[in-house]
């Protein structure tokens, strides 16, 4: 009877609870913490028969390979600046994610930035031709406005004059 | 009116690019290695794993280095060229067995004959490596002072054989330590 | 037989392409009556035959014609029926035949919701899209046939690629298409004012409801690919800065320009030029996009089949459209006036400077993804741009453009103060700074970035915040019984889908940089029973079975997560192996919430029953896709203004009292429009 009970017990714990039983599952590596740094460079890295992938996230056999030797050399103590330079050694600068600055991609790490002083410089010109071009608080006075409609008429054959854009915008400033 | 064309200029300037662009292969990766020299290194023999084969022995000769796997389709279909090349006995033909099972690989040249002076085992790959091996078949032509002077990526086609390789080959051969000989001297392999 | 009819159909389409083209552009250069009203015709039938060529491929392909040689490399007889028919797009040939029928409703729902539009202006645009369609039709004929026979037949397909058979791409590639296409509107657009010297106030406004809605379609395009990557891709990443995705971007950033630019331009005629630059880039850089894709001058996990031919077409296409649009601008941009004046500080500027951050942002993505490619064409080596550039320019751009964002909306047209704006904006400024201090303590780490981001969400809520209070004291006297709820929906639907947007853009920060900072990830090696406890959740791993799918076998993990011993979800993570081709597949298992994703995917066996195990919480990061639907809903919702209905509604009456034809109505009234909506904004 007692041993039914403790049976039963048994039974009733081991299929309620089963988490009193697991136990903590283990890490695939020895050490988590050297994986994030592992990873952390194979982020860099490009897997070089992928179709563009890094090497963290492929499952090529060579990118596999290149992510063992990335983990010996961190295990040896080596820097990512150490670990980079042995890939770029063997693969050249294709494998790296990240290009190194020099001459030649000088344009691709300065251009971005190149580009918005270009854009600003272009802006702010344009604005300040802009305020000098259109004086007395608006639009084109009315000699201009009709130069420019006898312009636009006989550029285009389409009848750009009836159609008269500027003297509706003009109304439409106003009510603004 | 100029500052109105500028984007048509920049358009036709990008288009000329993607023009050109069409024409290359961005898959095919440059080694880093020509005109350096050839990392060194210690590996058993294929068919005497006990004895070992040492990259340093073969300073003074001009020599090819195959990299070859019995798991390589592409290999398959290059072997018989280079079995011709070994008979025609102008350059040594080392193998490089990468990453394989070495029965399979003997088994492998049994079947379709054996091009190589010897074949060294790179079980791990870790030569491989060294040698920036980034598929198979890979061949590397190495010069009497152990510099390499050219890879050639994927299998050797005759065409690049006759025109770059073997070409590159007899001038290499010629060389003293003084002259050096660089592969953009052979028109073949540019 | 059927793909015959697909082919013959598909030919007569181009010759109908080239009428429409041709005609309708010479009749409305030439004020020819009688030509311009093909277009309208040309187009409707133009579509039938697209659309007939489309339903043969489609029959082809439910029915596995595998004499059919495009049939047989994209499809197999065990693939469900769902990507039997999503498999028509997925390959090069059948997705060009998509595009093509896109472009074909986008054609039609131009002429038919045109009515009201002058007669030359809409068969200039069908024109326009018309001679876009002859491109593209004629890169199907003459390079790509979808119909081309395998003689003889096999056997049965090569199968879809296991990676697309998922339902991503039943609706990734087609929503992707109707934003790319729905751009040519915008460019047909653009080319119909240059052509006609007209570049006016109107065009922009006829034309800022279509770019729009093709905005909104590229933009849950592209939220609903980045989703799918992070849930196929079985490590959890949502973008990559792949080439191809950076083609999609590309458009979307210079979209995002032109939506912004169009609106100065309706309501103030200002920058002109400059619209109709970002119409031509836009659509042209979708059309680049397409190109990099099936050329192959790119290595991308995206990239179809390559022909170096194809590449030759389309580069060819590129340069008439794109060269004679930026030639046609060249000529016509000098004579356009300038609009109306503004200060230095006003919503004009604002606007413009939200343009030139994007425009830059664009072209800094496209040097990144072209810079390989332009070192290799000059022979100075190889290199690869991947992440880690894009990451380090991009942020430094994006940041000072959300700054603005927040000052934009509540800047006045024409002349704004920048010390009225700063102490409206103090709140807001306080609120963002407070919450970029505290938020990460409240998370438990704290890095600068991880503030900033914080920081930019809080700044884009609390201006709306600002935006919103102040309209609604303005209507409170008019409106002063209503709730403010009441008020809230009374405002007019352009400026809430405008804010529903940025919103979603203060939302995906969220996402970004929660899920950058706090997420956790743990590679195990688990055997059945064995917990593993992160972030408060414990999953247990119940071991795998071995399933069957329609054409696949699958090794299904079951996974239990609990907290604190309460069942939180149970997840079935797979290991695939497809039939045919044979290729190993991830599926994650994941079970998504508002705050956080749990995401289970498995590796390999390793024995002893036991299996690698990479755990995921990711919290927020349902916010990245949330954020970015917010965004297209916005647009649809601001498209759906009152304006435009009523001004419809208002032509429509007068059409039944002048009893004209609407073709014919004078543009003028049209042009009244605007006025009406500046008085209230």
């Amino acid at each position: 009877m007692n041993s039914l009970k403790i049976g039963i017990v048994l039974l009733c714990l081991f299929v309620f609870a089963p988490p009193a039983f697991a136990k903590e599952a283990e890490y695939m590596v020895a050490d988590p913490e050297m994986e994030k740094t592992v990873n952390a460079i194979s982020e860099e890295l490009r897997c070089l028969v992928c179709q563009n992938q890094t090497i963290a996230d492929s499952n090529a056999p060579l990118a596999v390979d290149l992510k063992n030797q990335v983990r010996d050399m961190v295990e040896s103590g080596q820097s990512q600046s150490d670990i980079i330079d042995y890939m770029v050694e063997r693969y050249g600068d294709f494998v790296r994610y990240r290009p190194p600055m020099n001459t030649s991609t000088m344009l691709l790490w300065v251009g971005p930035f190149l580009l918005l002083l270009i854009g600003v410089v272009v802006l702010v010109v344009n604005l300040r031709k802009r305020t000098t071009v259109i004086k007395n608080d608006g639009d084109l006075s009315v000699e201009e406005n009709e130069r420019l409609q006898r312009l636009l008429a006989a550029e285009s054959s389409a009848p750009a004059a009836k159609h008269g854009n500027l003297s509706s915008q003009k109304a439409g400033e106003e009510k603004s | 009116m100029l500052r109105y064309l500028v984007p048509l200029i920049v358009f036709l300037g990008v288009a000329g690019f993607l023009l050109k662009g069409l024409e290359l292969n961005p898959r095919e990766v440059p080694s880093p290695f020509i005109d350096k020299p050839a990392p060194s290194f210690s590996l058993p023999k294929l068919h005497e794993p006990e004895a070992q084969f040492a990259s340093k022995d073969m300073l003074g000769q001009v020599w090819l280095l195959n990299v070859w796997a019995s798991w390589c389709v592409a290999c398959r279909s290059e072997h018989p060229l280079l079995v011709q090349l070994s008979h025609a006995n102008i350059v040594p033909v080392y193998g490089l067995n990468y990453k394989d099972e070495p029965d399979d690989a003997r088994n492998w040249l049994r079947q379709l004959g054996d091009a190589y002076v010897s074949s060294l085992i790179d079980y791990d790959g870790k030569v491989g490596i060294d040698y920036g091996v980034y598929g198979v078949p890979e061949t590397f032509v190495i010069d009497k002072q152990g510099i390499i002077r050219h890879k050639v990526i994927g299998p050797v086609t005759p065409s690049a054989l006759d025109n770059c390789v073997l070409p590159l080959v007899r001038k290499l051969q010629q060389a003293t330590a003084q002259t050096v000989v660089k592969r953009t001297e052979v028109e073949g392999c540019a | 037989m059927i793909p015959e009819i697909g082919h013959f159909a598909l030919i007569l389409a181009l010759c109908v392409a080239v009428v429409q083209g041709v005609v309708a552009i010479a009749g409305a250069q030439l004020g020819i009556r009688s030509w311009m009203v093909m277009a309208r015709p040309a187009a409707q039938v133009h579509f039938i035959l697209v659309a007939v060529s489309f339903v043969c491929l489609m029959y082809a392909f439910i029915y596995n014609d595998f004499s059919v040689e495009y049939v047989a490399s994209v499809s197999n007889s065990m693939l469900p029926i769902q990507y039997r028919i999503a498999a028509i797009w997925g390959g090069h040939e059948g997705s060009l035949l998509l595009w093509a029928l896109l472009l074909a409703i986008w054609t039609m729902a131009v002429a038919r919701y045109s009515r009201n539009l002058p007669l030359d202006m809409v068969s200039r645009v069908i024109g326009v899209m018309g001679l876009i369609s002859v491109g593209f039709l004629m890169f199907m004929l003459f390079t790509s046939n979808p119909f081309d026979r395998l003689l003889p037949a096999a056997l049965d397909g090569r199968d879809l690629n296991p990676l697309l058979q998922d339902p991503g791409l039943i609706f990734h590639p087609p929503l992707l298409y109707i934003g790319y296409v729905g751009f040519s509107v915008a460019f047909a657009f653009a080319i119909a004012a240059l052509l006609s010297g007209r570049m006016d106030a109107t065009w922009a406004r006829w034309s800022r409801p279509w770019t729009t809605i093709a905005w909104s379609f590229l933009t849950a395009g592209i939220a609903l690919g980045s989703w799918w990557a992070y849930y196929e891709l079985g490590w959890g990443g949502w973008w990559f800065w792949d080439p191809v995705e950076n083609a999609s971007f590309l458009p979307w950033l210079v979209g995002t320009a032109l939506v912004h630019s169009l609106a100065v331009t309706e309501k103030r005629g200002s920058f002109k030029n400059w619209t109709i630059l970002l119409a031509i880039f836009t659509f042209s850089l979708s059309l680049l996009g397409t190109f990099l894709v099936r050329s192959g001058v790119l290595t991308s996990v995206h990239a179809f089949a390559v022909d170096p031919e194809r590449g030759v077409f389309i580069l060819g296409f590129l340069v008439v459209t794109i060269g004679t649009s930026l030639a046609l601008f060249a000529w016509r941009a000098p004579k356009v006036g300038l609009g109306g004046r503004f200060s230095l500080v006003s919503r004009e500027t604002f606007l413009l400077m939200n343009n030139v951050m994007l425009v830059v942002a664009a072209g800094a993505v496209l040097l990144g993804t072209l810079y390989p490619l332009l070192l290799d064409s000059l022979d100075m080596g190889k290199i690869s741009v991947g992440p880690p550039y894009f990451d380090a320019v991009f942020l430094p751009l994006m940041v000072p453009m959300i700054f603005l964002m927040g000052l934009g909306p509540i800047a006045r047209w024409k002349q704004a103060d920048l010390p009225d704006m700063a102490s409206r904006m103090k709140w807001a400024a306080v609120v963002s700074l407070v919450m970029a201090l505290i938020l990460p303590f409240v998370m438990g780490e704290w890095f600068a970035l991880t503030s900033l981001g914080f920081a930019l969400a809080f700044w884009i809520v609390s201006s709306i915040v600002v935006s919103m209070s102040e309209r609604l004291r303005k209507t409170a006297s008019t409106n002063a019984g209503a709730g403010v709820l009441a008020r809230i929906v009374a405002l007019p639907n352009a400026y809430l889908g405008m804010n529903v947007a940025h919103i979603g853009v203060a939302v995906f920060i969220m996402g970004v940089t929660m899920v950058n900072t706090y997420e956790v990830e743990k590679d195990m090696r688990m055997e059945v029973g064995d917990t593993v406890t992160m972030s408060g959740y414990t999953f247990r791993f119940d071991g795998v079975t071995e399933v069957e799918g329609p054409n696949y076998k699958a090794s299904r993990g079951q996974i239990l997560v609990t907290v604190d011993d309460k069942t939180e979800a149970v997840l079935f993570p797979e290991k695939r192996v497809y039939f045919v081709q044979t290729m190993p597949m991830t599926e994650a298992g994941i079970d998504s919430g508002l705050f956080r994703d749990l995401y289970v995917s498995l590796g390999e066996p390793v024995g002893n029953g036991a299996w690698s195990v990479r755990v995921y919480y990711k919290p927020f990061v349902g916010w990245i896709w949330g954020g970015t639907f917010l965004m297209a809903i916005g647009g649809i919702f601001a498209v759906s203004d009152r304006r435009y209905r009523l001004a419809s509604r208002k032509r429509k009456a007068q059409k039944k009292a002048a009893g004209q034809p609407a073709a014919g109505q004078s543009v003028a009234d049209q042009t009244t429009a605007p006025v009406q909506s500046m008085e209230r904004e």
